[in-house]
């Protein structure tokens, strides 16, 4: 009984922590490639989440056509928004960056709202995708399986792709020393581009798989801002395994905090990341 | 010679319609509002721009002779010095007769203030904490409190054979007046609560709390959580949970399944039992011709019990208006409020003298899938119930 609790507990913490890892992925790697402090990284994910529930809902498309279009859609925009304004801003400090992408996560809020409403929005899984599986005592719930099946493939190709391909070689490049690498003829403009056009994809993935579980409300940007930035924070800026063990530990932590001490809220989170800020100041995966 | 004496005549006949017109045409009577048209209440803007539409399209916009005007301010969510200021303004500048609105406490207790140094008799139509009106002379209120339509729900589910109960509630000011109301009701009424867990505001995964109250297998559990939000989330993991399977029912707030959330929680909804002091499906033929009008105002969305609440703060006030032939004093407004005793589409209501809160019957309801839709029936109710917590 008590090693089934634990083994749900892990089940469920997991599912969530790819949720996290998905939404931040991205982040921690255009962080660790320009030191922008892009808090504006929820809101992406929040426009991915609207972007698949509004072409369920409206055009009837059905929810596994949905995400690649969430993920796509919402890459354009941040792409376009990268472009146009966040590119202006990298030589400057990181309070000004701050003020922006806060100030883009308020405007968002407040879009969101013009459009679709403030109330939290209706979607409805296909029944492949719902339900849940009865194992011993519990009720395993189907669509945390998938998301941990499909997280689980996006993050193979995504360590994949950083570790064995020449993109993820030139990233990795940049992110350990950009003068040099851009000495060595490598556009590292472009590359953070391509980077930064990436990452907002997973967080419109995110976005639109997290809807079924968390539900999606114009507040969304906001609630999971600073989980974003926790799992960017813990993993250390620039790592993509960083981000993956922060976001499973995150996950793992969130759940058996609410399940075995429920009356500390949502402390145990914010101790975890100062006990590991305490042992390592600058992520789990940080190069020195 | 003829003709231009009659046109003369006409000129004068026309100049003095005209002039009498001017001298019957009065100043206008000011109703300012304050309420949340942006921010968090953004859908709660438009229902409250249909619902005045829709009063003044049944019930005309002058009361003798005058012609109502309605001033509008945003004060953008919770925000009491906003409130408190815009609430200034109305009275200072745009010399208001009376004020409207209020969806959050705090800016109902910051308004409170301005409305009592001022003697503006204020119109509340939501801000549901127990103890606003006894500090405030001049305002009553049209909604209801957490408090009024939480103890009907706790003795309903002990009537109903609950026992031994769970109880959630959300870690801020309501979630814990609520949670602990239901806690101490229930216990009165002879039931034993189960555990209690205080859900962080920021809480978007229930999976484990679902887990520990299926761990406690207790008969039901009650949960008071953000209407926006959190409410229809739970629900959603609780049905993929297995609560239902589990034998344990779901008792809440019946804001967390109004009929505008009830979509966004589907099948997860059906047999949730829930209290409120409205129902859009409440059997009376005011509420049915009410909500026909509504939709047809509001282009399909069903009314809310926010959007009652308006409208019988309009009643209320247009009442008031009319008892003194247009001319608006502030003792004598809060002297009829006093005596009002109307019927509302959510049943009757009235005003308690006492307190200047609102006495009406609370609704116990059970959500139902009907013709494909998601309704709650009322299976119960507490007729004319006043929350004994509010005091003069």
């Amino acid at each position: 009984m008590i090693l089934g609790n634990l083994l749900y507990i892990i089940f469920s913490g997991v599912a969530y922590g790819v949720l996290l890892f998905l939404m931040s992925a991205g982040l921690a790697v255009t962080q660790g490639l320009m030191r922008f402090a892009n808090l504006a990284h929820a809101a992406f994910a929040m426009l991915g989440g609207y972007l698949a529930v509004t072409l369920m809902n409206s055009y009837g498309w059905p929810f596994l056509l949905t995400l690649p279009i969430a993920a796509l859609g919402t890459a354009l925009f941040a792409g376009t928004l990268e472009r146009l304004l966040f590119r202006r801003f990298y030589n400057v400090s990181q309070l000004y960056q701050i003020m922006l992408t806060v100030g883009i996560v308020s405007m968002s809020v407040a879009s969101v709202t013009f459009i679709w409403g403030s109330v939290n929005q209706p979607v409805r899984m296909p029944s492949y995708l719902s339900g849940s599986i009865q194992v011993g005592n519990f009720d395993i719930d189907v669509y945390r399986l998938f998301l941990i099946v499909a997280g689980g493939l996006v993050v193979w190709a995504l360590i994949w792709g950083i570790d064995s391909t020449s993109f993820g070689a030139k990233v990795r490049a940049a992110v350990d020393n950009r003068r040099v690498t851009s000495s060595c003829g490598i556009n590292v403009d472009r590359l953070f581009m391509t980077a930064f056009f990436i990452g907002s994809a997973l967080a419109g993935l995110g976005g639109a798989l997290s809807v079924n579980l968390v539900g999606l409300s114009p507040t969304f940007a906001l609630d999971f801002l600073a989980y974003v930035l926790i799992v960017v924070t813990l993993g250390g800026h620039g790592s993509m395994k960083g981000a993956l063990v922060a976001a499973l530990l995150l996950g793992v932590v969130d759940v058996a905090g609410k399940y075995y001490v429920p009356q500390t809220g949502p402390f145990i989170i914010y101790a975890l990341t100062v006990v590991v800020l305490f042992w390592r100041p600058h992520g789990l995966f940080a190069k020195a | 010679m003829k003709r231009s004496r009659l046109a003369i005549a006409v000129a004068v006949a026309i100049l003095l319609l005209g002039s009498g017109a001017v001298q019957g045409q009065q100043t206008p009577i000011k109703i300012g509002i304050v309420y949340s048209f942006s921010g968090a209440g953004g859908t709660a803007g438009k229902e409250f721009n249909d619902i005045v539409a829709l009063f003044q399209k049944q019930h005309g916009d002058t009361i003798a002779g005058r012609k109502v005007q309605i001033i509008e301010r945003d004060d953008g969510g919770i925000a009491p010095d906003n409130a408190k200021r815009l609430a200034q303004e109305l009275i200072v500048e745009q010399h208001v007769d009376l004020l409207a609105g209020l969806i959050f406490t705090p800016n109902a207790m910051a308004v409170g203030t301005v409305s009592t140094q001022a003697k503006m008799p204020t119109f509340i139509v939501n801000a549901t904490t127990s103890g606003i009106m006894a500090k405030n002379p001049y305002m009553s209120r049209y909604s209801m409190t957490a408090t009024q339509v939480t103890i009907p729900l706790a003795k309903y589910a002990y009537k109903s054979g609950m026992r031994n109960m769970y109880v959630i509630f959300m870690d801020y000011g309501p979630g814990i007046d609520s949670g602990t109301t239901f806690e101490n009701t229930f216990k009165g009424e002879g039931g034993t609560i189960a555990g209690e867990i205080r859900v962080p505001v920021t809480a978007e995964d229930f999976s484990a709390y679902l887990q520990r109250v299926k761990d406690a297998k207790p008969d039901g559990v009650y949960i008071f959580l953000n209407a926006s939000g959190s409410g229809t989330t739970f629900l959603k993991q609780a049905k993929t949970a297995g609560l239902d399977k589990a034998g344990i029912k779901i008792f809440c707030s019946g804001d967390l399944l109004t009929e505008q959330v009830l979509p966004a929680i589907g099948d997860a909804a059906i047999g949730v039992i829930s209290t409120m002091n409205y129902s859009g499906t409440h059997n009376s033929k005011m509420n049915r011709d009410f909500v026909k009008a509504f939709e047809a105002q509001s282009g399909g969305m069903p009314p809310t019990f926010g959007g009652v609440g308006v409208y019988d703060a309009f009643q209320a006030m247009y009442k008031v208006i009319a008892a003194q032939n247009g001319q608006v004093d502030p003792d004598k407004t809060m002297a009829l409020v006093k005596q009002l005793k109307f019927e509302s589409p959510r049943g009757p209501i009235a005003i308690d003298p006492d307190t200047r809160d609102i006495v009406q019957n609370v609704y116990i309801r059970r959500t139902e899938l009907k013709n494909g839709q998601l309704v709650n029936t009322e299976i119960d109710t507490y007729p004319m119930f006043k929350d004994p917590t509010e005091h003069p």
